[in-house]
């Protein structure tokens, strides 16, 4: 019988792998629903024999099985989409059924665990140190120096808290960690709990994310015997983009508010319940594992400049061939968009390129330069964040996309602090000015002789313009979070980089 | 009512409980009550202003039943991107299913996107948004 591999990740599903699936079955095939390649444009992609079809619908069964589809993509492995990636944190991907223990056993799983057990806490420490490896979630701080100071912290009770709370548009490598291979983010939490000493482990997962919810929980109960006396609980977020925030995650756990907390005290010292933990993204995590099995140095043998080691990037958007990249720090951003992306999904010139999710600057084609890595976007006035990807084509407007970051960042600001509470819904009022070109007469408040502050007189385009560089200097230093803080990127970035959609021209004639 | 102790009852040694207990609530009733408030703040040695404070920050829990079927529809940019803000301009008010805006299911690549319930819906254009909306509006009817 005809073994077809068929992916159950929730994109697939979400394209009818299912339906697919259930005619494969119909057609006399033994179906084994899998992890996700992450050739996201090719699902649903089934696979007989390394051979790849896809996207199928349930008709082109029968031309797949007599050999005369005209959905072959050939073999799958070495597709230039995978054959250029390096998959450290994926290696499994496509290849292994995601709550199956064999499966995980049989391709390298445990290996990290089982070293980390044999070499003792400290060493462990120090192979995650040596790697470099830094947190995935978007600030990018060493793992190796928040487990020690969580190790070195003196407590009855520690816990290991997983963030899965991956609210960035863009961004679905987390989802497809916890869909795809569960184990991988388990074995993570295990070895980060032996090396600090933790008794307890939480993975925060949002609410829109149903199969991610289901499958670590399955997977959570299966290997419970393997981590103990170590202990995990899958807890689900309920729709607050804010609480991927480390700190405004742990209250939520908590059972409160997901509002930030200032730091200090650091979560590594006081955090979840007031006690030492350590809070890592699922990426993070799920690198553990292989650092461990191959050692430290190998890992940093990979990356660039002080990025040390893969990053799974993800292709979204109006982009061609969609989906999971994942490949040593380094690569260009033309590289990604053009080469691996293949260019827009509708064919029209790329014009805006968003890096880092809803809080990420839009880049132009003239930053195609980039090397993926921390530091060089940082220099260039962007951020990796969780490496998402947004491709938009020559119809977007920008000073649209502005508005909406601020529109976005005022639904789901927490209210904390003032930067972000208030500044982004005067950000949205003056976008619309702007956008509107409407300028601003003083109003009726303003004009009353008392208000000797108050401005007397209209404001112009180019005024308004400056005006909202101030705001977004305002939120950037003096929100609490990345939320209010990085919620500037996005809009100043377009304000520099696409003028003429601010009306730019008018602004200038109006100065003059 | 009691159901509603049932809940609380399944979660007593639970580090955290609140937001568990709410989930369940809100799964079992389709909305957290007054009531539900009061009780669930007795069991947790609350004040009912620190679970209403809960309650009402984050955007899953609501105060009020809503018969209607819900489907979450991304709005987000890798979506607005594929052209989602052309499909929800399209969306007229419909008795039965109410569409609500989501920020990211995590489809980026395959957008416009939607979940209904458990079930994703990936590559939607009008008609398909339109003949999901009439597939929830029908299940609501029976």
């Amino acid at each position: 019988m005809t073994l077809v591999r068929i992916s159950e990740d929730a994109l697939a599903l979400a394209c009818g792998a299912d339906e697919v699936a259930a005619a494969f079955a119909a057609a006399g095939c033994t179906v084994e629903r899998v992890s996700s390649w992450g050739m996201h444009w090719l699902e649903p992609l089934a696979e007989i024999g390394g051979e790849g079809f896809g996207p199928l619908e349930p008709e082109d069964v029968a031309a797949v099985l007599g050999g005369t589809s005209s959905k072959a993509v050939g073999r799958i492995e070495d597709h230039p989409f995978i054959a250029r990636q390096q998959r450290f944190i994926f290696a499994r991907a496509g290849k292994t059924r995601p709550l199956s223990l064999e499966d995980y056993a049989a391709h390298g799983g445990w290996q990290g665990l089982a070293r980390a057990r044999e070499i003792g806490p400290e060493a462990t420490i120090d192979e995650v140190v040596q790697s470099g490896l830094r947190g995935r979630g978007g600030a990018g701080f060493p793992a190796g120096i928040k487990w020690t100071t969580v190790a070195r912290a003196a407590a009855s009770r520690k816990y290991i808290v997983c963030n899965a709370d991956e609210g960035d548009s863009a961004t679905f490598a987390d989802r497809m960690v916890m869909e795809g291979d569960p184990f991988l983010l388990i074995e993570g939490m295990a070895i980060a709990a032996h090396a600090v000493g933790a008794q307890k482990g939480f993975v925060y997962i949002r609410s829109e994310y149903p199969h991610a919810i289901t499958k670590m929980a399955a997977a959570v109960r299966a290997s419970a015997h393997l981590v103990a006396p170590f202990e995990l609980e899958v807890r689900v977020g309920a729709g607050a983009y804010v609480c991927g925030e480390e700190t405004s995650l742990l209250n939520s756990l908590e059972g409160r508010r997901g509002e930030v907390r200032a730091k200090p005290p650091l979560p590594a010292l006081e955090g979840l319940f007031g006690r030492p933990t350590v809070v890592n993204n699922v990426l993070t995590l799920a690198s553990v594992p292989w650092i461990l099995a191959h050692g430290g140095d190998a890992y940093a043998n990979v990356g660039f400049g002080r990025s040390k080691g893969t990053m799974p990037i993800q292709l979204a958007g109006n982009v061609k061939h969609g989906g999971l990249f994942e490949v040593g720090f380094g690569i260009t951003l033309g590289e990604l968009v053009n080469d691996v992306g293949g260019g827009t999904a509708s064919g029209r010139p790329v014009r805006a390129v968003q890096v880092g999710g809803p809080l990420g600057a839009y880049h132009t084609p003239a930053d195609f330069h980039l090397p993926f890595d921390y530091e060089a976007f940082a220099a260039a006035d962007g951020l990796i964040g969780h490496a998402g990807i947004t491709v938009f084509d020559d119809t977007a407007d920008m000073s649209a996309q502005a508005r909406f970051a601020m529109a976005f960042c005022a639904a789901e600001s927490c209210g904390k602090c003032t930067p972000c509470r208030i500044g982004s819904t005067r950000g949205v009022e003056l976008i619309d000015r702007i956008r509107a070109r409407s300028g601003r007469a003083p109003d009726r408040v303003e004009v009353l002789p008392q208000m000797h502050n108050a401005r007397k007189t209209e404001r112009s385009l180019a005024e308004e313009i400056a005006l909202l560089e101030d705001l977004c200097e305002t939120m950037k230093f003096g929100s609490l979070c990345a939320l209010g803080g990085f919620t500037p990127y996005p809009v100043l970035s377009a304000l520099r980089n696409f003028p003429q959609d601010f009306g730019a021209d008018g602004a200038r004639e109006a100065a003059e | 009512m009691e159901r509603l102790k049932e809940i609380i009852a399944a979660h007593a040694g639970q580090e955290g409980p609140l937001l568990p207990i709410l989930h369940d609530v809100q799964a079992e009733y389709g909305h957290v009550s007054e009531e539900a408030v009061r009780m669930i703040a007795a069991a947790l040695n609350l004040s009912r202003a620190e679970v209403h404070g809960v309650v009402s920050f984050y955007h899953d829990f609501r105060d009020e039943p809503d018969g209607r079927a819900v489907l979450k529809l991304c709005r987000a940019e890798a979506c607005q991107a594929r052209g989602v803000e052309a499909l929800a301009q399209g969306i007229a008010e419909h008795p039965r299913v109410k569409v609500e805006t989501v920020y990211c299911l995590g489809l980026c690549s395959v957008g416009p996107n939607a979940l209904a319930g458990a079930k994703v819906h990936a590559r939607l254009d009008a008609a398909k948004l339109a003949a999901l909306v009439d597939a929830l509006a029908a299940e609501v009817a029976a």
